[in-house]
């Protein structure tokens, strides 16, 4: 059956989640967002699925602090974070390129990484352009670490790297690459990344979502994304088109 | 006894230069016709503190040259892309920018509302954005073996200026279920808020209401400013402006193109 790339992610992200009682999606991520109401689907109704921004896919009535207060109860298992740069230690740079006291590129800001980074058992990396200058030996600026010292609180941390051609996990301080997505080497996964990764001797091919998955996604997951997602999920699945 | 002012600019009086001024994120309440109205004051030298996040707030009060410091954990147009006065304004080193993390700034504020010096916080060892914060400390937990953790020193702005659905004579604000607007109002000196209309009768007669009310003990001025929080939603009420904030994210990319977006939205439009 014919797939978009999208889906393939979305598909991916849900085995990564896993069997989980919590996940929360951040602002502007609808891929994740997918693959969350998609691991629910396929749950029954469990895991909990909360979408920031959607009043309908969030149970929260304590104000924005919530979400973290939440997190710091132990109450999120998994989360997604992207970077500006993400680095070969699991590092992410949601800040700046350059010296701290002259920056030559700016981004947003940290938001809540520097804390959910650390106190969610399972945070799914995300970032959909792999090049070089998002893959880096080094990030800039650290907003949250990908490892702490052992005397540092921490029951979270990065799991794993999804990217548009392939799947890295991330143990003991370093990424392993997984699996390539169709249409995609592992000879162009290493000329696009800037760090250093481990990988088996044969490095198998990401699977396809099957035509079960494939339909789940698109008649029953889709029509719920529209009410965050409109855009993508027009796009991607054409709903409302 | 009503605390609701004859115009936006008399409510917005107690708002002075240089003060430390909170608001909240853009799905709580942005008060955006109080924030066109202090700029065509020319309000100058704001201490801006975004709860936890800001988008088109921000980058216009940073554009109009209205903010010396800037406090929060990111700013940025979501689906329209980065706020490009906010941008041009870090890569200029025309503000003082205090990165944060958003749980370190509602905590930081919850310490305003108990009255306490600071706030513990797990995370942030061994990040950039603790390392840049000469404000924060680690201290060895005293009721800990070897565990490290930052404080924050409690945020007390000076006001606190955001939007809701309705007002009652008494001062009520109802805010449904966004409660960090009553942490920001419960830790400032200071409340301003403008609300979309005037609910008849008192909010806190009603339990149904009364839970999600701010009481208008903590409220000092009130302004009526129909669908004050365009071109920003006020969830439950009104979307955002799509097609504005597009035309705003083209605009402001330039310095030139911001300045006309102001001519046109912000001097032109008189309060009403």
């Amino acid at each position: 059956m014919e797939f978009r790339p999208e889906e393939l992610l979305a598909d991916q992200i849900a085995q990564l989640i896993g069997d989980v009682r919590h996940v929360a999606v951040g602002n502007a991520s609808p891929i994740p967002a997918t693959a969350a109401l998609l691991a629910r689907e396929r749950g029954n109704g469990r895991p909990y699925v909360s979408l920031l921004g959607s009043p309908k896919n969030t149970f929260w009535t304590d104000g924005a602090r919530e979400l973290f207060d939440c997190a710091g109860q132990g109450r999120i298992d998994v989360f997604f974070l992207s970077g500006g740069q993400i680095d070969g230690h699991g590092n992410i740079n949601l800040v700046e390129i350059g010296e701290h006291a002259h920056p030559k590129v700016r981004f947003p800001g940290s938001f809540g990484s520097a804390y959910l980074y650390y106190v969610v058992p399972k945070v799914i990396l995300f970032r959909t352009e792999h090049s070089r200058r998002t893959l880096v030996p080094r990030v800039d600026y650290i907003s949250a670490p990908g490892a702490s010292e052992p005397n540092v609180f921490r029951t979270g941390g990065p799991v794993a790297l999804i990217t548009n051609r392939c799947l890295f996990s991330f143990t003991d301080g370093r990424f392993t690459l997984q699996s390539v997505h169709p249409g995609h080497t592992v000879e162009e996964v290493i000329e696009h990344t800037g760090f250093d990764f481990d990988r088996p001797a044969q490095v198998p091919e990401t699977p396809s979502p099957s035509p079960e998955t494939l339909r789940l996604m698109r008649e029953t997951v889709a029509p719920q994304l529209a009410e965050l997602y409109p855009q993508f999920a027009a796009q991607v699945f054409g709903v409302g088109v | 006894m009503s605390h609701i002012a004859k115009s936006l600019d008399e409510a917005l009086e107690i708002i002075a230069d240089g003060c430390m001024l909170v608001v909240p994120r853009e799905v709580s309440g942005v008060p955006m016709d109080a924030t066109r109205a202090l700029i065509r004051r020319g309000i100058r030298q704001l201490h801006l503190v975004a709860l936890p996040t800001s988008s088109l707030q921000a980058d216009l009060l940073i554009g109009a040259g209205c903010v010396e410091t800037l406090e929060t954990s990111a700013v940025s147009l979501g689906e329209y892309g980065p706020a490009p006065r906010f941008t041009a304004a870090i890569l200029a080193g025309s503000i003082k920018m205090k990165d944060a993390t958003c749980p370190a700034l509602h905590a930081a504020l919850q310490a305003s509302e108990k009255g306490v010096p600071f706030m513990p916080l797990r995370g942030l060892i061994g990040s950039d954005v603790l390392k840049y914060r000469d404000d924060w400390k680690v201290i060895d937990s005293p009721f800990g073996d070897n565990d490290p953790i930052v404080l924050l020193p409690a945020i007390k702005p000076d006001v606190a200026l955001f939007h809701a659905a309705m007002a009652d004579v008494y001062g009520n604000i109802w805010i449904g279920r966004q409660r960090e607007l009553a942490t920001m109002a419960h830790a400032a000196e200071k409340t301003v808020v403008t609300v979309d209309r005037i609910h008849p009768g008192n909010l806190l007669d009603n339990p149904t209401f009364a839970a999600g009310t701010l009481p208008g003990f903590y409220v000092d001025r009130i302004a009526l400013t129909e669908r004050g929080a365009w071109p920003l939603p006020l969830p439950d009420y009104y979307a955002a402006d799509a097609a504005h904030l597009a035309e705003y994210a083209k605009m402001a990319a330039t310095e030139q193109g911001f300045a006309e977006y102001l001519d046109k939205y912000v001097y032109e439009k008189q309060a009403a």
